[in-house]
């Protein structure tokens, strides 16, 4: 277990570093000037070269990528271009409405799935299944910077239940969890039909109803345990297309997180916040996937003795 | 039964698509006196805020959708399976560092790469293309490497070597025509991720720049005006819902038919 443990942090320490060099590269691999980028074609050289240097951006490369990592070493990203202000202190502000909608957006999807997804696997071939499935097919598709206004239109504007954007109280946060949580649930609830479907053949299934239990003790308690394993997995994995469909449901809603930091920073080409901020979700989620694993192989003892 | 629907749906795009070129389109007519109408005999999907008419933007969005979905699947299918099946078969320290170079890309979850790349490169249809080839590429890598590793071993893979086949030959000759079927239903899950991809990005502004049109941006652009009208968020949107839909029902009766296991089940 320790050596599984040891391998897979250390494998997961990789990426971290692999992960930060891509992002320090992305700045400087980018065809063009970014300094003159930043400040407009009709610029001043000598503002160009002020700039550069407040950046570091006259140095040598490797110098540069070392004080860079160094700084992430020390929790330091750099200063904002464009409020002058720390970027560690700009993305814990704005953390926390982030991990509010990711956290709504999980709740929805497995609300949304787990009924969907053993309904579609008990009655399988039927009108439920299908209908189940269409649901999830049309969850797949639907992009969600078009279900976000769907729904802004239908319960905002047109039924006048909740509001339209912004970030005030519990009612706000219903559609962009709903918005963020469809797609996931959709994703979800064939895996957990898929999986179901799978364990229900099985013979323990099979003896546990010949025994004479409900069918309702037998998914509970015999079929789903067994099923949750890969179901944990996809979460994990899913866990990355939630934070990025953070990204363009902040946008959809105006909700003052991380994705709308992202893309309020693009355009003000305020850089090393980007920078920042793609790090902050790409780590977010390499973490999560590492726990994951970990969760994976504390809850199935078959992998650890596997070494 | 449904595969009909997918058919149908996407013969309708590829053939409105292409039939932008010669049909007399006027996506940048501007009226004033007909803005945020709904529809009339000459613009039968309505206008748009600037009094433009709606169809007219939408096959010019559909070319523009298309063009990007063919050219990033195209790139990202042709790089990806070469390197993965290359390093695949070489092994050694080549495929050690491709799959950490794999592991890096996938640690960016979704279109993020795209999004930072698109927001540094700068907004246009052919930065759209480099940003989502340079994420694209890595689904394609993965898979075509689990292939060759499952594959190289097989007796005919064998008999090749042994009879001298060199190893490029035995890639092209041996491996790839048995990956090409989970190939080909990767890259149909593939055109469907690119075109919410680019649409996604035109949403925010980073991909295809107004005056042209994108139904992402066509969405963005309804948005504004939804306590007047809702016909401008719900064309576009509608049209790109169908196109994904098909693709993806497509990209399934492939998987069965094909007998594929997995996959599509990222975006």
């Amino acid at each position: 277990m320790l050596r599984f443990l040891a391998t897979r942090l250390l494998s997961a320490l990789v990426v971290v570093l692999g992960v930060s060099v891509l992002v320090f590269l992305l700045i400087h691999l980018v065809p063009g000037d970014p300094v003159e980028v930043m400040l407009g074609e009709g610029s001043q050289a000598a503002d160009r070269e002020a700039l550069r240097q407040a950046l570091g951006l006259d140095r040598p490369w490797s110098v540069q990528l070392v004080q860079y990592l160094e700084g992430l070493l020390r929790l330091d990203l750099g200063i904002s271009l464009y409020s002058r202000r720390p970027i560690a202190d700009i993305l814990l502000e704005r953390l926390p409405a982030t991990l509010e909608l990711a956290a709504a957006g999980l709740l929805v999807a497995v609300l949304i799935a787990l009924p969907l997804g053993i309904v579609a696997a008990l009655r399988r071939g039927t009108a439920w299944d299908a209908g189940a499935m269409g649901f999830a097919m049309l969850g797949v598709s639907i992009p969600n910077f078009w279900m976000g206004p769907l729904l802004i239109l239908v319960f905002s504007l047109w039924l006048g239940w909740l509001p339209v954007s912004g970030r005030e109280g519990p009612a706000s946060l219903v559609l962009p969890a709903l918005t963020l949580g469809t797609a996931m649930a959709a994703i979800l609830s064939r895996m957990i039909r898929a999986t179901l479907l799978e364990v229900l053949g099985e013979d323990y299934v099979r003896t546990a109803r010949a025994k004479g239990l409900s069918w309702s003790r037998v998914v509970w308690r015999h079929a789903m345990p067994n099923a949750l394993l890969p179901i944990i997995t996809l979460l994990g994995l899913q866990l990355g297309a939630l934070l990025t469909g953070a990204v363009i449901t902040e946008i959809v809603f105006s909700w003052p997180g991380i994705g709308q930091l992202v893309i309020e920073s693009i355009h003000r080409r305020d850089y090393p916040v980007v920078q920042a901020c793609v790090l902050l979700i790409s780590l977010t989620y390499v973490a999560v996937n590492t726990l994951t694993d970990l969760c994976y192989a504390w809850l199935d003892p078959r992998i650890s003795l596997g070494g | 039964m449904r595969v009909y629907f997918a058919v149908v749906v996407l013969g309708g795009w590829i053939l409105l698509a292409l039939a932008g070129w010669w049909l007399p389109l006027e996506p940048h007519r501007i009226d004033l006196q007909r803005i945020l109408m709904p529809p009339d005999a000459q613009a039968w999907l309505g206008y748009d805020d600037l009094g433009r008419p709606l169809v007219d933007r939408l096959l010019v969005g559909a070319r523009h959708s298309l063009l990007v979905a063919v050219l990033v699947v195209a790139i990202s299918l042709l790089a990806g399976t070469f390197i993965g099946a290359v390093s695949a078969y070489w092994g050694g320290w080549l495929d050690h560092l491709t799959v950490r170079v794999i592991d890096v890309f996938l640690a960016f979850p979704g279109i993020l790469l795209a999004i930072a790349l698109a927001g540094l490169m700068g907004p246009g249809l052919d930065n759209v293309v480099i940003a989502l080839s340079l994420v694209g590429w890595v689904g394609f890598a993965r898979l075509a490497r689990a292939q060759v590793l499952a594959l190289k071993h097989r007796e005919h893979v064998v008999a090749a070597v042994s009879l001298g086949a060199g190893r490029l030959r035995i890639v092209r000759r041996h491996l790839l025509p048995l990956m090409a079927a989970p190939l080909i239903v990767e890259a149909t899950f593939a055109v469907a991720g690119v075109v919410i991809a680019e649409a996604g990005l035109s949403f925010l502004g980073l991909g295809i720049q107004p005056p042209e049109p994108s139904w992402g941006s066509m969405i963005r652009e309804g948005t504004r005006y939804m306590l007047v009208t809702a016909h401008m968020v719900l064309v576009p949107g509608l049209a790109l819902l169908l196109v994904v839909l098909a693709v993806n029902m497509l990209g399934d009766w492939l998987r069965d038919r094909l007998d594929v296991r997995g996959g599509g089940e990222r975006r």
